[in-house]
């Protein structure tokens, strides 16, 4: 195990699917050091590039019982990852600084091992260069000196709008992205295959209302002022009629 | 600045000699956006690359068909030379016969000022097609609405009810504001057809059938009043509802609100002469006198006689049988969960009020101590308003937004900056035929807002100047206009023709228009018979257009436009600015790239032509050319000679130190390039809330001329606006009448009061055989038909589908994934289906404009836009059974959302 181990932690209490992680991972990648993300038929039938981060939708349950859930994924630098292992070039590497799981591509030979490895299928070859691609975790800007403090983090954790990606190290007890798996029951993706995923995902959370009889009449309720409130007339029964002491 | 209104990074490298951009990314020091952007900001790298880029004038080539997307290049000059002869010509004879249509409302104050000065009443911005109601129907009601004008303040909601909101103007605030209200424990409400997106993240999703929302709202006011749940404070001292309507159908002034004759009016064109029934003194006295408080309820007699009851009391009756399970069978809400979310609305603006030490004084002169919240918000956006329906469910929605205490109060709904502004706003268009002169400017502008029958734009015989009907008895209150009739209209001829019609950036032949097939035959379609034998029905169209869309392709002339990277512009405050909460806001866009091949700014273009044709704003008074270009334009021009009010707001005055008003700046450019390409004026706290009636605020309001009036605002629970229209259809109103076929029309829509009626399409659809509703959604990672020539977000939709519930599509016979036919009675789509259990089984719907028309946007004759996307479009009709638009009777907003369908195997 890493001492420190760089990750995302994605809520999905707040994404809206707006692709902006999608997008932002790709600009930054592309223009970056672990570029180009090329595209293959960019403007024809079935376009397909490389992505380092996805968003799939899916629904959960029946109508009107229904959820949709967006869900971000990428690569989830798994503490134990298969993809390295299988590597017959050792392209395939987890830093032992940060635990960021990287290829080399000048080592990676495209033999797609990793990706039948990967029970996650986040890895994607570039069909252009045909070799292994990724997410880096923006390494590439992660540790730059020449960026502000708050700016060094992954393109898609500034970039989105719900600030539903929280980064950092989940070794450490008091980041903030341990203690929102901690506090708020993140999980990590198919734990069963025993690869320790580093990323971790943060359930749906649901606000609830719930009213009282009472709270509905009030003393201040305006009816009594406007005069709405039931009065019975005066005319009407009653006790005083038909008891005497 | 981004191409809407996010600010932005852009790293940009030079590589051989020229400027190319590497990357693009949020500015952290930008108010709105704070360092956060969206998918489509994030790919703008591949909008500035994109081989769908136009980048030199076209000219369409001799004998070829409109359509056929035949060009040949030309020069600017020969553009300009062409166009300006043209338009000089047009100008000499009858300025109304050009039109000028633009799909963006971000350059109103610009494009709305060429077209004024040309002299042309023919413009508009796209409003009339994409959410008009939502603006008119709150501005007629509390002065303000959402998105640039307004929004709701989720910093300090505890409650947030969402209507039909798929993607919004002001996303990525919006996004931020959710989440962060979402993590602080808020609740927050979906009220859609549809579950996606935002209304995925919800607390609780509430399925509804289109177009029935105004059934919905009507039955939680109802619960609200019944309940004693409205806040009767709030509605007493700060709406009508306590004022006086005159209730004598006999009396030519039955449904006014009755006046105190003697009353100092303060300011005639927003008389305080209205009435209360004091409940203290059992008698009638002016509205708002101290100590004196309104009854809302009951039935008086005024000393003359006159029988008055109080606007609410009207109200009350009004939604009184519209009970939750009136509601329940036309929206498909079960009645308990209606009665649940009005108790949970008016329980927690009662219970968990937010009191804020901030001392103001109201327009009255009382001093309050606190600024009070009531902290349940709202927001909506076009599931409300594209129907036919939508004005009156809009005015709803604000009236409960009323009753529950929440306008401009902290927790709830907010203005911006320039808003509040009076009901209805000060801005009127000419009246008559005789505001369009030859060769001189429209009397007035092109679009504002009536408030009674004498400020229509009709002649004598009630009938419209206005080439798409805007401001006639057919659509009174058009106060975005209707782009979507205007190539039917110009087409028929109906009630003139055209000679040039320009548009700017929008889409008009594919995603943009309502039936969709026939208006492209109309724009290719000639005259018949007859002098004109053989011209084109629609002499000339220009298009302005950064993309070749499928408009494009149907222009005599198009005008390669700049991308929002390569040229300036502004967010003015003369039009809508990125104002905040807590006062005014402007930005500017700085180029960072410059022009690919030939492409100039169609800001660039009017300046030019206001230039040449010398329009009296853009040429000095011996006709020399004014400006050097539009950024000198922008510094140098102001509202009137010496009037200090120019396009932006900030560091004006000769050494920049001033800013709302002062003289111009030479070096306003780069001031705000120096600071984030934003300008911000910071409010007084105590100017920040109560804004419709704070003195405060009011006096700095008028000071820096963002006002003319300072009078309070009331809410209109009841709109004495639209009983005006009401009696003069009814031919009791002393002015004038609508021609007598649209009589029974104003009377019916013109109800002061709010109702629901089921959308106009209905009334001429058979519902056995069309029984499903059809509607669209926006997605976040496209703008419209915008992005299918981006290689990055064409990947995200590459094609659509068409939703429908597993059980609706099993039971006529539809696999998922299969190819089916989407039937109205109007047109039929083939397409494939996508099983969804998100969406409510009596409704059908798709991502807009994914579909494209092969040979548009760059793209592979191949590409799935053409072989497997589709748009709905051509299965709804731009016009009902009689000839009227499929528009809201009220505003003339397009009615998208009305369109019943059925659905087979195909």
């Amino acid at each position: 195990m890493t001492t420190k181990q760089l990750a995302l932690v994605i809520d999905l209490n707040v994404c809206v699917g707006c692709h902006a992680c999608v997008t932002s991972c790709k600009g930054w990648n592309n223009a970056g050091e672990a570029g180009p993300l090329t595209d293959q038929n960019p403007y024809g039938a079935d376009p397909s590039g490389t992505f380092f981060n996805r968003v799939q939708t899916f629904e959960v349950g029946e109508f009107p019982k229904t959820e949709t859930v967006h869900f971000p994924k990428s690569c989830l630098h798994c503490e134990d990852p298969p993809c390295v292992p299988v590597c017959p070039t050792g392209a395939s590497y987890k830093r032992a600084e940060d635990g960021i799981v990287l290829v080399d591509y000048d080592k990676c030979i495209g033999c797609k091992y990793c990706s039948w490895a990967c029970p996650y299928g986040a890895r994607e070859i570039d069909e252009s260069q045909k070799v292994m691609k990724k997410c880096t975790l923006c390494v590439d800007r992660i540790y730059d000196q020449k960026l502000p403090e708050a700016e060094r983090k992954p393109a898609c954790v500034l970039a989105c709008p719900t600030s539903a990606r929280l980064f950092g190290d989940i070794h450490d007890p008091e980041s903030e992205a341990s203690r929102a798996i901690r506090e708020q029951g993140g999980y990590a993706l198919m734990p069963e295959w025993g690869t320790q995923p580093a990323n971790h995902y943060l359930p749906r959370r649901k606000t609830e209302k719930h009213l009282h009889a009472d709270e509905l009449v009030r003393h201040d309720n305006p009816l009594k002022v406007d005069g709405k409130l039931p009065r019975p007339d005066a005319g009407e029964p009653a006790l005083d009629d038909v008891t005497s002491w | 600045m981004c191409a809407c209104r996010c600010g932005i990074r852009v790293h940009v490298d030079e590589q051989d000699g020229r400027s190319a951009v590497r990357y693009i990314e949020g500015n952290p020091q930008h108010p709105l956006n704070k360092g956060v952007i969206c998918a489509k900001g994030a790919s703008g790298i591949m909008k500035q690359n994109s081989p769908a880029r136009l980048t030199r004038p076209l000219r369409r080539k001799a004998g070829a068909e409109r359509g056929a997307g035949e060009f040949e290049p030309i020069s600017w000059e020969e553009a300009y030379a062409t166009l300006a002869a043209r338009l000089a010509a047009i100008r000499r004879m009858d300025p109304k016969k050009f039109a000028l249509f633009t799909g963006r409302d971000q350059m109103q104050a610009l494009t709305g000022l060429f077209a004024r000065q040309f002299g042309t009443p023919n413009y508009a911005a796209h409003g009339g097609f994409c959410s008009v109601n939502m603006a008119a129907g709150m501005i007629y009601t509390i002065g303000g609405s959402f998105w640039e004008f307004g929004g709701p303040d989720l910093e300090r909601a505890r409650l947030f009810v969402m209507f039909g909101t798929a993607e919004d103007h002001h996303s990525n605030p919006l996004k931020v504001a959710i989440a962060k209200f979402k993590r602080d424990g808020g609740r927050f409400i979906s009220v859609n057809p549809v579950r996606t997106g935002y209304s995925a993240i919800a607390d609780e999703w509430v399925p509804i059938r289109p177009g029935t929302d105004g059934a919905l709202l009507l039955a939680l006011v109802r619960e609200m009043i019944e309940q004693g749940l409205y806040d009767r404070d709030f509605v007493a001292r700060y709406s009508n509802g306590g004022q006086l309507v005159i209730a004598d159908p006999a009396s030519p002034r039955h449904g006014l609100l009755a006046t105190d004759e003697g009353a100092d009016p303060v300011n005639p064109l927003y008389p305080q002469d209205k009435l209360w029934w004091d409940r203290h003194s059992g008698r009638a006295v002016l509205s708002h006198t101290p100590g004196a408080d309104p009854s809302l309820f009951g039935d008086y007699r005024l000393a003359d006689g006159t029988r008055v009851r109080p606007a609410f009391q009207l109200l009350a009756d009004r939604v009184r049988p519209h009970t939750p399970e009136w509601a329940e069978a036309i929206t498909g809400i079960p009645a308990a969960t209606i009665r649940r979310l009005a108790h949970e609305m008016g329980v927690t603006a009662r219970d968990e009020k937010i009191e804020l030490p901030i001392a103001w004084t109201d327009c009255w002169g009382t001093e309050h101590q606190t600024v009070t919240g009531n902290p349940v918000a709202f927001h909506a956006m076009r599931g409300l308003a594209a129907h036919s329906n939508g004005f009156h469910t809009v005015r709803t929605l604000a009236i409960l937004m009323s009753l529950l205490g929440t306008i401009d109060r902290p927790g709830g709904f907010r203005h911006k900056a320039p808003f509040p502004r009076a009901i209805p706003p000060s801005a009127k268009t000419p009246t008559g035929p005789e505001g369009v002169q030859p060769d001189t400017p429209l009397a007035g502008l092109a679009l504002g807002w009536p408030g009674s029958p004498e400020d229509l734009f009709v002649d004598a015989e009630g009938g419209p100047v206005r080439i798409d009907k805007g401001f006639s008895w057919e659509y009174p209150l058009s106060v975005h206009g209707l782009m979507h009739n205007v190539i039917t209209n110009a087409w028929r001829g109906d009630p003139y023709r055209l000679d040039t019609l320009m548009i700017f950036m929008a889409n008009m032949a594919w995603n943009s228009t309502m039936n969709t097939g026939e208006v492209r035959r109309m724009l290719n379609d000639r005259v018949e018979e007859g002098e004109q034998r053989g011209e084109y029905r629609i002499p000339f169209i220009v298009v302005c257009d950064a993309f070749q869309s499928e408009m494009t392709a149907f222009a005599d002339l198009v005008l390669p436009d700049t991308t929002y990277l390569e040229r300036h512009d502004v967010m003015s405050i003369l039009d809508r600015p990125i104002s905040e909460f807590d006062g005014p806001m402007d930005s500017v866009r700085v180029p960072v790239v410059p022009p690919s091949g030939e492409c100039r700014p169609f800001q660039e273009v009017l300046i030019e032509l206001g230039s040449r044709l010398k329009l009296p704003a853009f040429a000095n008074p011996d006709g020399s050319r004014k400006y050097r270009d539009y950024p000198d334009f922008i510094v140098r021009h102001e509202t009137e000679p010496g009037s200090g009010i120019g396009f932006l707001a900030g560091w004006r005055g000769a050494d920049g130190a001033k800013s709302l008003r002062g003289e111009p700046n030479p070096e306003q450019w780069q001031r705000y390039a120096e600071n984030n390409c934003v300008f911000k004026h910071e409010l007084d706290p105590s100017y920040c809330y109560m804004r419709n009636w704070n003195r405060g605020y009011m006096e700095w309001a008028q000071r820096a001329r963002l006002r003319r009036w300072g009078d309070p605002i009331l809410v209109h629970l009841y709109s004495e606006v639209l009983q005006r229209f009401r009696l003069a259809a009814q031919g009791k109103w002393p002015g004038r009448r609508p021609p007598p076929a649209l009589a029974g029309r104003v009377a019916t829509y013109f109800d002061p009061l709010p109702f629901y009626y089921a959308p106009l399409e209905d009334q001429f659809t058979d519902k056995a055989k069309y029984p499903l509703a059809a509607i669209t959604q926006r997605p976040m990672a496209m703008y419209h038909s915008w992005d299918s020539q981006n290689a990055w977000l064409r990947q995200i939709h590459t094609h659509n589908y068409l939703f429908v519930n597993p059980r609706t599509a099993a039971a006529s016979g539809i696999g998922d994934g299969a190819w089916m036919k989407v039937e109205s009675q109007w047109g039929s789509v083939r397409c494939m289906s996508r099983y969804s259990e998100a969406v409510e089984p009596g409704t059908v719907w798709t991502w807009n404009a994914i579909g494209k028309s092969p040979g548009a946007w760059a793209l592979a004759p191949d590409a799935n836009e053409f072989t497997r996307g589709f748009i709905l479009n051509p299965v709804i009709s731009d016009t009902l059974p009689g000839g009227t638009s499929n528009s809201d009777p009220v505003t003339g907003q397009a009615g998208w959302y009305d369109v019943k369908v059925r659905i087979s195997p195909a």
